[in-house]
């Protein structure tokens, strides 16, 4: 279940959950990176929550998505369950990819979610490709790209969006401006004053939206998709945001200060969202309370879960690289073993 | 049209076509057998691709399913990885191989690595047909031999027929596959005519080479146009040099035991192939012989192919640094 009703007072309470469980799954991944739990390394979601929530909530279930390299946010608002998600940040066997995968490719392709992708730039085409295959087949679903300011950078992304345009395909290109790609700031990477304006290239409307307003963001994705099932092509939507946390975790930012972070903190989403529900009497303070009480305990059984579950057996590492075996891989691991024996 | 026999299956009718034909054939038969089959490439269309492999099939199947792309290879790889994911099976046409390195994201961080990165959760069934190979003055953007690329990178399958039978074998596992195969087409022997099989349902399992010719002496394994110059090779050698001729067909998976099989017969090893010579698929063949039949070598094994350089324009150089039959024999010659 993705899709909500924003106008309700369910759908507004939903979308605040959702909210709230990406920023209590991110800054427990934060504090476990820390704390060195976790091996690789986490790009954390925390301050763009309400630009996935907002997107995926007007998505139905059979709606496609494709990622980024910060996608937890992502997963979460597709539907993806933070226990599996949190299996996979520790690389245990029952995360998502049982492993393999990790903090920057959870992926639940039964679910939608084609990927959260290492590579700035990539994913756009693929959603092109995802939205191809609902136009062949006659389909009623759409494929929304997630990507950043920095990927619109990238040669790929004008492509897929060129491709996508052209042929009328149910598709809808996000844009999280989040201000920086990687540590270079938005406006030393285009020319453009608000990204949304090289939609008139291609001949699509494009829009900047308001990414700290999940109701803003849910309307436009909602309009988009519309438009994207009326057979009228592609929409070109950016949502204006801020990662709260560095790049990654580590990254020691020098290229902004606290007070630069605190203006976005200030018109924080989810705070913003909270009191707007109150003050409408959609929820009590108390009732939040419950409920982000409720997320962070379920948080941290799912860390606490995925601490004590089991790695992948070492042998499962030649597995899934085809859809049946090649000889190559199992005559290679097999001289590969230092004891020269077979593995089970 | 003639008879033949196939073991197991009775007679089977084949038709003489060029590989050209065979491709067009395979792709026509898959397009009918399954709808979520579509090609999609520059002009695979009207134009009918610039070397006339999907020449008719618009007409047959719309442009829905044959799809004529912007000049957008990063683009239109994706959107087939995406395609795939999601359901469909894209056969994707690039033009030149040389063209591979414009879409090589797609190809060697989705395409290749979603499978094992998603735990196994994900279907890839991508074709990517492409043309390699010089000798028609195309220079040097137009003409190189990229397969070990894509045979060396793990994730993806490569074959390179060196028949229309195997154009046709081939072309249809590779479709049918649920894994990204590559059909590396040379393009200087699209008119090479052969027989092949007009079942439907004619397949050649990726991953397996074939005896082409038997002999005694020595083992020749050639690929894509080098097959059939080492055919033409043995038999004028016939008497004087028993030449065993293998179409190694797949390059991965590789048929190690076809390959032993006959150098435990012959004593001496060929390699005959169109690829820069370093680090090449000579190189793995090679390799895999001698890790498995180093012991029935006789002589040193001997590699053709092109010296390290690019495919230059002026006919007097490509044809100083392309592979042909007198260089195979030459290096028969030297271990004889």
């Amino acid at each position: 279940m993705v899709a909500i009703d924003i106008e309700s007072e369910e759908g507004q309470r939903e979308a605040l959950r959702r909210m709230l469980t990406i920023r209590a799954f991110d800054t427990k991944a934060g504090d476990l990176f820390g704390d060195g739990e976790l091996p690789g390394f986490v790009h954390l979601y925390i301050g763009e929550e309400a630009v996935a929530v907002g997107a995926c909530s007007a998505l139905e279930e059979e709606d496609y998505i494709t990622s980024t390299h910060r996608g937890h946010g992502h997963c979460i608002a597709k539907g993806l369950e933070p226990e599996q998600m949190m299996s996979e940040l520790y690389g245990k066997r029952d995360g998502y990819c049982n492993g393999k995968g990790g903090s920057m490719h959870i992926a639940d392709v039964d679910a939608g979610m084609l990927g959260a992708n290492g590579i700035v730039g990539a994913g756009p085409p693929l959603a092109t490709g995802a939205a191809l295959t609902s136009h062949l087949r006659g389909e009623d679903t759409v494929a929304l790209a997630f990507f950043g300011d920095g990927a619109v950078a990238q040669g790929q992304i004008h492509e897929a969006i060129n491709i996508a345009a052209t042929w009328k395909l149910p598709a809808i290109f996000l844009v999280e401006n989040n201000q920086f790609g990687e540590g270079t700031p938005v406006e030393k990477q285009h020319n453009v004053q608000h990204l949304s304006e090289t939609a008139e290239a291609y001949n699509i409307p494009g829009f900047t939206v308001d990414g700290m307003d999940v109701t803003a963001v849910f309307e436009a994705v909602r309009e988009a998709r519309k438009r994207a099932l009326n057979g009228e092509g592609p929409t070109f939507i950016e949502a204006d945001t801020y990662r709260y946390r560095g790049h990654f975790e580590g990254d020691q930012q020098p290229y902004r200060t606290k007070e630069d972070v605190a203006i976005w903190q200030d018109r924080d989403a989810i705070e913003s969202f909270k009191q707007k529900l109150i003050d409408a009497g959609t929820i009590t303070e108390a009732e939040f309370d419950e409920m982000e009480s409720e997320i962070h305990d379920r948080i941290e059984q799912a860390a606490a879960d995925a601490k004590e579950a089991p790695y992948p057996d070492p042998s499962e590492a030649y597995e899934d690289m085809f859809s049946a075996t090649v000889p190559e891989i199992n005559e290679f691991a097999r001289q590969m073993r230092a004891d020269g024996g077979e593995r089970q | 049209m003639s008879t033949e026999s196939r073991s197991g299956s009775g007679p089977a009718q084949t038709e003489e076509m060029t590989v050209r034909e065979a491709i067009r054939l395979a792709l026509r038969e898959e397009l009918e057998r399954d709808e979520d089959v579509f090609l999609i490439g520059e002009d695979v269309g009207a134009f009918g691709g610039v070397f006339e492999v999907t020449g008719g099939l618009v007409e047959d199947f719309g442009e829905k399913r044959v799809r004529d792309t912007p000049i957008s290879e990063a683009g239109f790889m994706g959107a087939a990885v995406g395609a795939a994911a999601t359901g469909t099976r894209p056969v994707v046409e690039i033009m030149f191989a040389d063209f591979m390195g414009v879409c090589s994201e797609q190809i060697i961080n989705q395409m290749a690595k979603n499978r094992y990165m998603f735990g196994g959760k994900t279907e890839m069934p991508v074709t990517v047909r492409t043309t390699e190979g010089g000798g028609m003055g195309a220079a040097s953007q137009h003409s190189g031999t990229l397969h070990t690329w894509f045979a060396h990178f793990p994730g993806v399958m490569a074959v390179a027929p060196g028949t229309p039978r195997a154009a046709k074998g081939l072309l249809k596992s590779a479709i049918r596959s649920n894994d990204p195969v590559f059909v590396f087409e040379n393009k200087m022997i699209y008119e090479q005519k052969g027989e092949v099989p007009l079942d439907e349902d004619y397949t050649i399992p990726l991953g397996q080479a074939k005896v082409e010719r038997e002999g005694e002496d020595v083992t020749v394994v050639a690929t894509q146009r080098m097959v059939g110059e080492s055919l033409d090779l043995a038999e004028e050698l016939d008497g004087d040099i028993s030449a065993e001729v293998i179409d190694l067909r797949s390059l991965y998976p590789l048929d190690t035991d076809t390959l032993v099989e006959s150098v435990k017969k012959t004593g001496r090893l060929v390699i005959a192939d169109e690829s820069p010579l370093s680090y090449g698929t000579h190189a793995e063949v090679a390799t895999r012989v001698m890790e498995n039949a180093f012991y029935s070598l006789d002589a040193p094994v001997q590699r053709v192919g092109v010296a390290d350089v690019h495919i230059p324009f002026s006919p007097e150089l490509e044809n100083e640094v392309l592979p042909h039959g007198d260089d195979v024999e030459a290096a028969i010659r030297r271990i004889m």
